[in-house]
């Protein structure tokens, strides 16, 4: 910290060429909500829980299908056809904010290439046999 | 747009997704427990949070900043095929609380992971899950060099309502943990057994 007061006291103004404001603590230079096109809450009436896994729908097999996604919608769908994924796993895959993902996954889910299981209602418990499930699950682990 | 793959042999098995929520103070070891369980590294993923709908007010100390970024730590146990559980560290910074609430629906219960040298740092986080009848149950990390203490005075100090049990862990051991995560189960249980409607208030 003291080293680069320092620094930045002996040189005052940023070095030509050497853009050392675009490290990885000024975070990506795309700004997140930019592949949102600015949009912070998706297209789904529902907010999409974190544990909400999306499934690929078979129209995301179809080549030639919509030509306006962008490079991370098609590889939410690609992240998903492999293995359904929850909106946190494909957050930290991406490397993208949990917000962002939501929007994204939400256009695709209008676009009908991918759809969303709802995990347990909001408000609700999970019912008692699948705690009694959980509970052998993790017995049995 | 191609995304390869065209030919799927089998239909995907949707799983049915639960999850579990460690809270503590910074430092307790809430990412260590996660990892200790969890069959993937634990991940990290971040909200950022805006000026534009947030409680701004509640990014005390970070004023001059218009954006902020929290980071949750999570990591996931397949029961089966089709029932996967996620174990999801809440931040631990008191002033992201409203994160807590997005966190805290549908979950099935909470871990309260907890360090005698500093107890009070969990209380805020029992304070809570009281508060939204969230099950929980309160591990004890019991760190190298820490004074263990009976678990008799760490309820006590803790003010525990008896119904919710106190267990001794050690956040590194994969046994463990899956004690505690069986007590929160278990717990949840018997509180959905009792009375399905009272839980949810």
């Amino acid at each position: 910290m003291s080293d680069e007061a320092e620094r930045s006291r002996r040189e005052p103004g940023p070095t030509p060429g050497h853009h050392h404001w675009f490290d990885d603590e000024a975070g990506p230079v795309v700004r997140p909500y930019a592949m949102t096109r600015g949009r912070t809450s998706a297209a789904t009436r529902h907010r999409l829980d974190l544990i909400a896994v999306v499934v690929p729908e078979p129209a995301a097999d179809d080549p030639g299908r919509d030509q306006t996604l962008s490079p991370e919608h098609v590889e939410i769908v690609e992240r998903c056809s492999e293995q359904p994924q929850s909106i946190a796993e494909l957050a930290a895959g991406l490397d993208l904010p949990v917000g962002v993902v939501r929007v994204l996954v939400g256009d695709l889910v209008e676009d009908e290439l991918v759809h969303v299981t709802r995990p347990v209602p909001p408000a609700e418990l999970p019912d008692v046999s699948i705690l009694r499930e959980v509970i052998n699950g993790l017995r049995a682990l | 747009m191609a995304f390869g793959r065209s030919s799927r042999t089998k239909p995907f098995v949707e799983p049915v997704t639960l999850k579990i929520l460690v809270a503590g103070g910074f430092g307790v070891g809430k990412t260590t427990l996660v990892g200790a369980v969890s069959e993937i590294r634990p991940l990290r993923t971040e909200e950022v949070l805006t000026e534009a709908g947030r409680p701004v007010d509640d990014l005390h100390g970070v004023e001059t900043k218009t954006t902020t970024t929290v980071a949750m730590d999570f990591g996931r146990i397949t029961l089966r095929e089709d029932l996967v559980l996620y174990l999801f560290g809440t931040p631990g910074q008191d002033r992201f609380w409203f994160l807590w609430d997005e966190l805290a629906q549908g979950a099935l219960g909470a871990i309260v992971l907890a360090d005698t040298r500093r107890l009070e740092d969990s209380f805020a986080a029992i304070d809570y899950f009281e508060r939204r009848g969230i099950p929980f149950t309160v591990a004890v990390n019991c760190f190298e060099g820490a004074q263990r203490f009976p678990a008799e005075s760490v309820r006590g100090a803790l003010d525990l309502d008896p119904e919710v049990e106190l267990l001794m862990c050690d956040a590194r051991d994969r046994e463990s943990v899956k004690n505690v995560l069986v007590a929160v189960v278990q717990h949840a249980l018997v509180l959905a057994d009792r009375s399905p409607a009272a839980v949810t208030t």
